[in-house]
């Protein structure tokens, strides 16, 4: 039945994109013009779009979710874990549309007046911090989707953590080692794959993330080197042109996108569960 | 005695590098302590504003009215709430069942080879974002009954629910001990009988845990509900037609221009934080009960 689905969702998305792969080919991925007047589609924007801030909030997410994953498991007292632990999860349940809200209002506006301006003055010289700051931009789209695969990230990497046995802490304390050396020594070396792991789930999340960024990106089919910059993701030009498609060529280009989405998410996921899995194997065989 | 001075020796000498350690060892706790604060402060600040904004654009209108034509002030969403809840009852109509017995499939019948590639691949399914299974709705759903409609969007949100469910009733089942299964035996009953009678009921809080979590997860969807529930400002008699829903509300009152509608956003934001809140409470609340028991 779950195989069933899973053919029926790459069967639907193909046979409803055929019209765009017919008339575009290879070029649908390399191409830039996003015109629905002319009929002309590429999906490069997009796809470079989605990639950018999807690793962006990587970036930020990943050293941000294992440092406090490191905290409550290896720092915290222990009566303060618990409550670090749920408040983490309510940060997990709360929806898209939620932190999309939030990041208009008051991340973006906060952001816009008081990071934004000094990044440039320090960095300005970099290619990604030039040109006019808007507020709406790609970093501002992979801070959102940052803040909304932190708990996930955080989570599986506490999970991970827990699984270092607790000897090999033992064993380098035995051997002197300050608190950071024990965690640079017997935690992280032993944890190196699995934290990968959680980083390429958060990365698939971050990947068809739809409702946050398409609130704050801001939508512009460009490429720009400036992270200041709006930009577009696939998942956005979906959410935005979808009901308001008018030609045959357009849905089906439209589709085609989430061809092309579905196919990234399915890579990104499937390596992460591979790496996790692989992980639990050795796990087992250890203990 | 000899070793042990010698040891002595080379801590002294080495005393510069003792600092350092333990002035390194202090910096990266407040480093890791610093990054978990930073972790924790978002959601304090959308909590703050949820309740700032929201609760004073909260009114008995609001969750009574109909939304008000475009610039007049007032109204409420009403009609976003109900029909919320309407998608989540389609929702769990199909997701329920499916997930419970996909789940029940893996953890008792599953023959050894497929049944990892069955828990992978809905692992996988998990990952499918959730815009992606609102395409492939319409696509089915949408596209050959010409319009937009409330099953189409239930039918979305519960495809979601599927591999959640199945994997957490799956994990669920594997708890119960062997042991009751071959009592259930021991008594010549046959294999779906103690599944329904024995392990089900063992489990049936996990379970119930499972499909709680798994129903706050969709309430708060957004994207598949675009196109296939659509959202309508009026009430929706018939669910052939499109219908309303609070995600797909707050989210176009989010990106209108008008002032008045955004608070109408944020009340509408804190309606649903609050659902799925509560749904998710109660979930752990039975789930911790289950630990005491």
């Amino acid at each position: 039945m779950i195989l069933v689905l899973i053919v029926l969702v790459g069967y639907e998305l193909y046979d409803k994109s055929r019209i765009s792969l017919h008339q575009f080919g290879v070029g649908f991925a390399h191409t830039t013009t996003w015109d629905p007047v002319a009929d002309i589609y590429g999906a490069l924007p997009f796809i470079y779009g989605t990639l950018v801030s999807s690793v962006l909030a990587l970036l930020i997410a990943l050293p941000l979710g294992v440092g406090s994953a490191l905290f409550v498991t290896e720092i915290a007292p222990v009566k303060f874990r618990q409550p670090i632990v749920s408040t983490i999860e309510v940060l997990a349940s709360v929806p898209s549309v939620i932190y999309g809200l939030w990041g208009i209002f008051v991340l973006i506006p906060w952001m816009r007046d008081h990071v934004y301006p000094g990044l440039q003055e320090f960095f300005g010289f970099l290619p990604l911090f030039k040109g006019p700051i808007y507020g709406v931009s790609m970093l501002s789209g992979g801070i959102v989707v940052a803040v909304m695969i932190l708990p996930i990230i955080t989570s599986f990497s506490r999970e991970i953590l827990r699984a270092v046995p607790d000897i090999q802490r033992e064993a380098a304390y035995a051997l002197g080692a300050t608190r950071w050396e024990v965690i640079q020594i017997a935690v992280l070396s032993y944890a190196k794959r699995g934290l990968y792991g959680a980083g390429i789930l958060g990365l698939g999340r971050a990947l068809g993330e739809t409702m946050a960024i398409t609130m704050v990106i801001g939508n512009s089919p460009k490429i720009s080197s400036s992270l200041f910059a709006p930009g577009y993701t696939l998942a956005s030009v979906i959410a935005n042109e979808f009901t308001e498609a008018t030609t045959d060529m357009h849905l089906s280009s439209l589709f085609e996108l989430g061809l092309v989405l579905l196919v990234i998410t399915l890579i990104v996921n499937a390596v992460a569960q591979l790496i996790l899995r692989q992980l639990s194997v050795i796990k087992l065989e250890t203990a | 005695m000899n070793i042990s001075s010698q040891y002595l020796n080379q801590q002294s000498t080495t005393g510069n590098f003792k600092v350092s350690r333990r002035f390194k060892n202090g910096f990266i706790t407040i480093v890791l302590g610093l990054a978990t604060l930073l972790v924790l402060s978002p959601l304090i600040s959308m909590l703050y504003f949820l309740v700032k904004e929201g609760a004073s654009s909260l009114s008995l209108d609001f969750i009574t009215q109909l939304p008000k034509p475009t610039g007049e002030l007032g109204g409420g969403m009403a009609n976003a709430i109900v029909g919320s809840l309407v998608l989540l009852i389609i929702a769990s109509i199909i997701g329920v069942p499916l997930g419970i017995l996909g789940g029940i499939y893996l953890a008792e019948y599953g023959n050894k080879k497929i049944v990892p590639w069955v828990r992978f691949t809905a692992d996988i399914l998990n990952g499918i974002p959730s815009i992606v299974w609102g395409m492939v709705v319409y696509a089915v759903l949408v596209i050959p009954f010409k319009t937009f409609s409330a099953y189409a969007g239930g039918v979305s949100l519960g495809l979601i629910m599927i591999p959640l469910i199945m994997r957490t009733t799956e994990e669920v089942l594997l708890l119960v001990p062997q042991g009751y299964r071959e009592a259930g035996y021991a008594l010549g009953l046959s294999q779906w009988r103690i599944i329904f009678s024995i392990t089900l009921r063992t489990a049936r809080k996990g379970i119930l845990t499972g499909v709680l979590v798994a129903i706050a997860r969709v309430s708060g969807e957004t994207a598949p509900l675009l196109f296939t529930a659509l959202g309508n400002v009026s009430w929706s008699h018939n669910l052939a037609q499109p219908i309303a829903a609070l995600p797909i509300q707050i989210y176009t009152y989010a990106i209108s221009p008008y002032e008045d509608l955004h608070h109408q956003a944020w009340a509408g934001a804190l309606i649903l934080m609050f659902l799925v809140l509560s749904i998710n409470i109660i979930a752990r609340y039975i789930s911790r009960r289950k630990a005491y028991n």
